[in-house]
């Protein structure tokens, strides 16, 4: 690989054309876009919560529910995001040759790359907010506290979306798409406290959790969602802006070496 | 006059293959260039090294007074591209095509708007502003995304194969436009690979093949310092018992599968002999850009 692949990408503002792109087309299809955002988690929110949570009764003195709802507004956001940066991104760059069309103009792959990190951070923050709006309307949420939640809900975002562009670059087809939800997003959620407190589980198992971006997104919201703020919030931004940052670095390298050859 | 297009040594190789392999160009102002080639001769991968969409491994590139890639993206602010494949957006209107598009230029809204009846007329697509990219022909496609490259107002057009797949009544039209944009003062680099069309359109022309430019010119220039002017195309039963008599009629004969080519300054005596011979069929005609293109790059298939 040349050096220049690893030279820092060159961000200007002329990305937020690319943004306004997707803001448009997404305009078209915004009521049942936002639908599918609610509908999804809410099913299993309430189907776990509810059924679940008639099982397991309170989980630390708070509802199964409640725990619940701050780990599923952590994992939706991280879904919406994914989805953006791997089905929708590899359409416009290898399906519908969107990219090669943007990138005839005075712009760069950087733009480009850009362009779609944040359009897929804005996707994960609308889909974080409506799973927030859900939640206050149970009940579930108490304010001003939770209002916190919303920058860190767009961190997640820019960091599963620095993500999902790196496998974007790597991809070969769609079904590329499905090893790293199976192999990497599914187990992520399994191991960040979502569905259940990683603190009983082996010492082993909790540093890989650690290490998790995802679950460093929970631990911030969900006390936040409580009414309450959480602990070692730099140390979890930290590793949220380390994601973000790494992951568009590494998108932006491995896109140049598949796209500028 | 001035170059519109400078190209100096350029060189680019993908693993073992070398894809440009030392191509020289230098297109002034206001032409019509045409550059040719078989399929994977190097033409796109020229058109992109160009363009400043991939690093050349050696050489100099000038676009309208810009070193690129270096200062590819100003130099692209004055550039339009027409692509090989199709890229309008499927989920935009024609409109919302031209308008997005123009967003990556920078141009604000309204400058976009008051052009565009402009551009819609140009594409031929006036009253179809609101019609779905999907609803169009093939050639209202190619006129759209001819409309797109124009949205900045380019003073150089790059078209990667622009009538590829069209038919022959899309094939007329946008050799019109691109004579209208040549008219307005335009300059146009295109590559194809049907030899009418750059005879058509090209004030000069050079042939590309194995990552090199191996002649160029005017149409004229190369077809009469490649290629003897009169063409007779011989075929038929008799065609392996007469094949010696023609070699002594024309000053140059290549069978080609069942038909016999004769090249001469003069068909007379050719066409003489074939005169009352039901058993050969023939066609005479002048020698033409294809024939300097066959014999430059061979005949055998290229895929």
């Amino acid at each position: 690989m040349k050096p220049r692949f690893y030279a820092l990408p060159a961000l200007s503002a002329r990305f937020i054309a690319v943004w306004q792109r997707h803001f448009l087309v997404w305009r078209k299809l915004a009521i049942p876009s936002i639908l599918g955002n609610l509908a999804d988690p809410l099913i299993m929110l309430f189907g776990l919560g509810y059924g679940l949570g008639s099982v397991l009764g309170n989980m630390g003195g708070t509802s199964y529910f409640a725990y619940l709802a701050g780990g599923f507004l952590g994992s939706s956001t991280m879904m919406a995001a994914s989805f953006e940066a791997l089905f929708s991104a590899f359409s416009r760059m290898h399906v519908q040759r969107t990219w090669e069309a943007i990138v005839n103009a005075p712009m760069t792959l950087e733009d480009v790359l850009a362009g779609e990190w944040a359009w897929a951070a804005t996707k994960a923050l609308s889909a974080g907010l409506c799973m927030l709006a859900v939640v206050a309307v149970v009940g579930y949420a108490s304010f001003p506290h939770s209002l916190a939640a919303i920058p860190v809900l767009a961190l997640i975002g820019l960091a599963f979306g620095g993500l999902g562009l790196c496998i974007n670059a790597l991809a070969t087809g769609y079904d590329f798409f499905s090893y790293y939800m199976t192999l990497v997003l599914t187990p992520m959620m399994l191991l960040s406290g979502v569905f259940f407190p990683i603190d009983p589980l082996p010492a082993a198992v909790r540093l890989v959790a650690e290490i998790l971006p995802l679950y460093h997104g929970i631990e911030l919201v969900r006390p936040m969602l409580a009414g309450g703020w959480p602990t070692q919030v730099l140390l979890h931004l930290a590793v949220l802006c380390a994601y973000a940052a790494g992951g568009f670095y590494l998108a932006t390298v491995l896109t140049r070496r598949r796209l500028l050859t | 006059m001035k170059a519109a297009l400078q190209v100096r040594g350029l060189r680019k190789s993908f693993g073992e293959r070398e894809v440009v392999a030392g191509v020289e160009l230098e297109i002034a102002a206001g032409e019509c260039f045409g550059l040719l080639g078989p399929n994977g001769a190097g033409k796109t991968t020229t058109l992109k090294l160009c363009l400043g969409l991939a690093e050349p491994d050696a050489g100099e590139i000038r676009l309208l007074d810009h070193a690129v890639p270096a200062h590819a993206r100003e130099a692209r602010e004055k550039v339009g591209v027409v692509p090989q494949f199709d890229n309008l957006d499927p989920d935009f209107s024609v409109a919302e095509n031209l308008l997005v598009y123009s967003r990556y230029f920078g141009l604000p809204g309204r400058d976009i708007a008051a052009r565009m009846p402009q551009l819609l007329e140009f594409a031929g697509l006036t009253g179809r502003a609101g019609a779905k990219i999907q609803t169009l022909s093939g050639g209202m496609k190619r006129r759209l995304t001819l409309a797109r490259a124009l949205v900045n107002d380019p003073q150089l057009l790059f078209m990667d194969e622009p009538t590829t797949g069209l038919d022959p009544q899309a094939r007329h039209l946008i050799w019109e436009r691109l004579r209208s944009l040549t008219q307005q003062g335009r300059t146009i680099l295109l590559t194809t690979h049907f030899m009418e069309e750059a005879e058509r359109l090209c004030s000069r022309v050079a042939v590309m093949d194995h990552g090199r430019i191996i002649a160029s010119g005017t149409p004229r220039e190369l077809i009469a310092r490649t290629i003897e002017p009169q063409v007779v195309e011989v075929h038929g039963q008799g065609l392996d018992a007469w094949a010696a008599e023609a070699s002594r009629l024309a000053l140059r004969c290549e069978r080609v599968g069942e038909t016999l080519f004769c090249y001469a300054n003069d068909g007379e005596p050719v066409l003489a002999a074939l005169r009352g011979r039901a058993d050969l069929g023939y066609l005479h005609r002048p020698a033409n850009l294809e024939d300097v293109f066959l014999r430059l790059t061979g005949r055998d298939l290229r895929d």
